[in-house]
């Protein structure tokens, strides 16, 4: 297996509001949500996950409720805020520009 | 929205740290699980899984610790930090902190105590009563003059009304009470039945009015009495329901007991009992006014339904009683009705509080603004001193906007002592009014201040607005901050030098400018109050004394009461040291209403549309002789004018001079109320209601000839109040035992109480200017010994070229001087454009008058130089060696 990617802070952030946009989701199942819609390429730090679910429900971008998971487990599940996804929004965009420019960059002989 | 998700966010992890742990705990317990869960599924067996699990989260500990520390980024937590750095910088300059919330304490309790006073004694001035924010007052119109409702009137109006809920009456009233031996004058309110329930107050005991307590001529004898007196005089007995008393010698039965802290609706006094109106006839001398709808005499109170605004009512009020003018052209032809808010109720103290209340507002917030401006130069100090506290923060990468934070935090530390501090003053003060005013005999004066929520709310307001200005003011100085500079070198100031100073200097002009406001005012007003006080209300005062005997409640009739007048006033002539003595219905500077009626006077055409009226009062022979009213020409009554007699009239200069243009009118007639009196004498002008009024037309008629059963005593005498007052009263009770006595005062009392609210103003202005003085000279004496200290380099290297002691004081001084005289000339224009607004005020004063304006200024000059002062010696100790070795 190759080593899986690291992701620097601000992409996971940016992963972690887009898997929350489909559907409200616990830690655990936005960790193996991303891993399997990056076909196993991106592997989220899990020691970085909840700090960052933390420090996302602190700017008011995601809120946290305590629900049941699908293995009939207490789970607190995260959902996207009005204002996360406005944030997601722009965040995307602005991703978009960035990888744009650097395959740009990249493939310009 | 997301304010609001970061808020109960914010909230919850600061005020449920144990759950949010436990939620957090929880998390990493799911999510291990899962991982174990999908380890075993892969083939590791439990205790591997496990291990592994943990493995791949890294830590739980760390984990947690992360989003702890991700939940830290908290605006509250800076807060709570923010505080505590404040608290301990505050510590740490206890002289400082204790001289900023002494001053804010100070400014936000003078501010909180006049909100009180407002609030207790004018918007909700009546304890217990509900709603109190929809009652009016009624008063009735005739052309420009207000005076009482009449009953019947008042009936029309509650069945016509559409906006209001109710309609009720209050008349405040004098009754002797007798209990055993004890007779004694009590307050009370004679009132609609309607009044407990129109106002929202049930008694504690028994019961209210009932709907038909007010019909019927003396029908309904019942009496609900206040706590305080059932307390005091009944000794709580709780049997009381039922029982009978003495009210001027009619036996009520007491039907209730109202509840503790209600005084009834009358501003400025407490009431002792209520009687429906339906016993008016037994408290005013024999006159049932109920039918007559000439007969104004009501005080009366509108609740308005809900939703309706005083343009409403009046309007629809006003269309009712111009129906009543064209029904009852007889008695209400050009007669109104207005509607008064509480605060301008016409017939209470409230109306003449409010001119002193609304200069209070201003002069209050005017001590706030020199509070502001000294703690802020405080503060600004203070920053001084830290500017490399700051400098370095900033150097260290702490945002402006951080450090702002910092300074409004310990301002906001400093407003909220203050501000505790100031309403617990306003709490100490809710009664200080009470204390200004003279007690009248018996009535207990009450003038409380209330503090309820919006008076809370306010101040509360006023905390924020000075934690801003508080806090700003050093922020703005941090504003030009330089790094570097600032690190390199404690840069010396020079004396004068502009730029960091000015900011500070004119907060200094600033307070300079509004105490010399305030002491302009409290010097006008206290000018006025001894004009007013030295002013002769034209008749003697030290040696005459009144007093009046309560015959009709003891059951006199109109011949007994002038046989009994007729013995009692030649005991008292006979009394040793009394030089005269004579009756008069009305006492002049008093509550009570002189007679008044339309005249017409031989040889006077009047103007088309005008009605001659006069006031009269009824008095009896010696009066004028009693009063010390200087007679012109003419003669006084004597006991040849009864009622056998032709009529006759003494006048005043006034109406001799509006109705006879000067000319003598002796021997001249005035006719009144359809009967010609003959003029006999002219008297000179002399005060009739109150010390500030413009003369008017008067005259005076025999006592026997329009004869009232409780005329007031006056009697001239050489002996001292302690002497004559026992000696009239065994006369009295000579003459008949179950005979009371009212209060007997000098007529300087007299004059005295009837110029209170005056007293009052020029007390709180006086007393605000005081304290405005002397935060000014703080604030003086804080700049300059700052800027002396910040020059010692300079005063040191001048001392060392030569200049003396004298040389550098004069420095010192004139910078101080200079502040002082600039915000005196500032002062000086402003006070001429604002002195306007003590107008009412003030009684034969100028607002512009050059002497307060001169005296204030001297007394500002004199305390800002006491201030500049210490400085500017210490200055002169300035040792040249050391100043300029220190660099």
């Amino acid at each position: 297996m190759a080593k899986p990617t690291d992701l620097v802070q601000g992409t996971l952030d940016l992963l972690i509001l887009r898997t929350l946009a489909l559907q409200p989701m616990h830690g655990w199942g936005i960790a193996q949500r991303i891993r399997q819609v990056s076909k196993e390429v991106l592997q989220v730090n899990q020691g970085a996950l909840y700090p960052a679910l933390h420090r996302l429900e602190q700017q008011g971008w995601i809120q946290a409720k305590w629900g049941e998971s699908e293995n009939n487990r207490r789970a607190k599940f995260y959902s996207l805020t009005p204002d996360g996804a406005r944030y997601l929004r722009q965040e995307q965009a602005q991703w978009k520009r960035l990888s744009l420019a650097i395959n740009h960059v990249l493939e310009t002989p | 929205m997301r304010w609001h998700y970061k808020v109960s966010h914010r909230l919850r992890s600061l005020f449920h740290r144990e759950k949010a742990e436990l939620d957090l705990s929880e998390e990493l317990q799911f999510h291990l699980e899962n991982q174990i869960d999908e380890y075993i599924a892969g083939g590791m067996d439990a205790q591997e899984a496990r291990h592994a699990a943990f493995r791949s989260l890294g830590g739980v500990e760390q984990v947690k610790e992360e989003c702890r520390e991700a939940r830290k980024m908290n605006l509250v937590e800076n807060f709570v930090r923010d505080m505590r750095l404040g608290a301990r910088m505050l510590r740490r300059n206890p002289g400082f902190t204790v001289l900023a919330i002494l001053c804010l304490t100070l400014g936000i309790g003078a501010n909180a105590a006049v909100f009180s006073w407002v609030e207790g004694i004018l918007f909700r001035p009546y304890p217990r009563v509900s709603h109190q924010e929809r009652l009016v007052a009624l008063s009735g119109t005739a052309g420009d003059e207000r005076e009482q409702t009449s009953w019947p009137d008042l009936l029309d109006l509650q069945r016509s009304c559409t906006l209001c809920e109710t309609v009720f009456v209050t008349s405040i009233t004098g009754a002797t009470l007798s209990i055993g031996e004890r007779a004694e004058v009590t307050t009370g309110s004679i009132v609609s039945a309607n009044y407990f329930d129109a106002i929202g107050v049930q008694p504690m005991l028994g019961r209210g009015f009932e709907p038909g307590e007010d019909i019927g001529r003396n029908a309904h004898p019942v009496v609900v009495i206040s706590y305080h007196l059932w307390q005091t005089r009944f000794r709580g007995d709780p049997e009381i329901i039922g029982k009978s008393q003495r009210l001027d010698n009619v036996v009520h039965t007491i039907i209730g007991v109202a509840p503790e802290r209600f005084y009834g609706t009358f501003v400025g006094r407490v009431m002792e009992f209520w009687v429906p109106v339906s016993m008016l006839e037994v408290y005013n001398a024999g006159n049932n006014k109920l039918e007559d709808r000439g007969a104004r005499w009501a005080e009366a109170y509108v609740r308005l339904k809900p939703g309706v605004t005083r343009n409403q009512a009046q309007q629809e009020i006003s269309a009712i009683a111009a129906r009543l003018e064209v029904a009852y052209p007889a008695t209400n032809r050009g007669r109104g009705i207005k509607v008064w808010p509480l605060w301008q109720t016409p017939f209470n103290h409230a109306g003449e509080l409010l001119p002193v209340f609304e200069i209070m507002v201003v002069v209050a917030m005017f001590v706030l603004l020199i509070v502001c401006a000294n703690v802020g130069n405080l503060l600004l100090v203070r920053s001084f001193a830290r500017r490399h506290e700051m400098t370095v923060r900033l150097a260290m990468g702490a945002s402006r906007g951080r450090l702002l934070r910092q300074l409004v935090t310990e301002g906001l530390l400093l407003s909220t002592c203050g501000a505790a501090g100031g309403m617990l003053v306003a709490y100490w003060c809710r009664h200080a009014l009470g204390l200004l005013f003279p007690v009248r005999g018996g009535d207990v004066l009450y003038l409380p201040g209330e503090i309820d929520g919006r008076v809370l709310g306010l101040s509360a307001a006023v905390c924020l607005v000075v934690t801003l200005a508080v806090g700003l003011v050093p922020a703005f100085q941090t504003r030009h901050l330089a790094l570097a500079e600032t690190l390199k070198t404690e840069a010396s100031a020079v004396m004068g030098a502009r730029g960091r100073a000015w900011f500070r200097s004119s907060l200094v002009v600033l307070q300079v400018t509004l105490s010399f406001i305030l002491l302009v005012g409290a010097t006008l007003l206290m000018q006025s109050l001894h004009k007013i006080r030295t002013t002769s209300p034209g008749f003697s005062t030290t040696r005459v004394f009144d007093t009046w005997i309560p015959f009709v409640a003891a059951g006199y009739d109109a011949p007994s009461a002038k046989t009994f007048q007729d013995e009692l006033i030649e005991r008292i002539r006979a009394l040793p040291g009394v030089e005269a003595a004579s009756y008069a219905r009305v006492v002049p500077l008093g509550y009570e209403s002189y007679s008044s009626a339309p005249i017409a006077v031989d040889g006077y055409e009047p103007q088309p549309g005008e009605q001659p009226t006069a006031e009269y009062n009824e008095v009896s022979p010696d009066y004028f002789v009693t009063m010390g009213i200087p007679l012109v020409s003419g003669r006084e009554f004597t006991r040849a004018d009864d009622e056998n007699a032709a009529r006759v009239a003494v006048v005043n200069q006034t109406m001799v001079a509006r109705y006879w243009r000067g000319q003598n009118p002796i021997g001249q007639r005035v006719q009144v109320k359809g009967d010609w009196l003959k003029v006999v004498g002219v008297v000179k002008d002399s005060k009739y209601y109150s010390m500030d009024e413009t003369p008017r037309p008067f005259f005076y008629v025999p006592l026997r000839q329009y004869f009232a059963m409780e005329p007031a005593i006056h009697i001239r005498t050489t002996q001292p109040l302690e002497t004559i007052q026992p000696a009239l009263l065994r006369e009295v009770h000579a003459l008949d035992p179950n005979l009371a006595l009212y209060e007997m005062i000098t007529l300087e009392e007299q004059v005295n109480r009837s110029t209170s609210q005056q007293l009052v103003a020029v007390a709180l202005v006086a007393l605000f200017g005081g304290l405005a003085l002397v935060l000014a000279s703080i604030g003086l004496y804080g700049v300059m010994s700052c800027t002396v200290s910040q020059s010692t380099r300079e005063l040191g290297l001048r001392m060392a070229l030569g200049a003396g002691t004298s040389n550098v004081l004069g420095l010192v001084l004139s910078r101080g001087l200079l502040l002082t005289t600039t915000g005196i000339m500032v002062g000086i224009v402003l006070a001429l454009l604002l002195t306007r607004l003590l107008g009412n005020l003030l009684y034969q004063v100028s607002p512009r008058d050059p002497l307060a304006f001169a005296a204030a200024f001297w007394v500002m000059a004199l305390a800002s130089t006491a201030a500049c002062f210490l400085p500017a010696w210490r200055a002169t100790r300035t040792d040249p060696i050391r100043a300029l070795r220190a660099e």
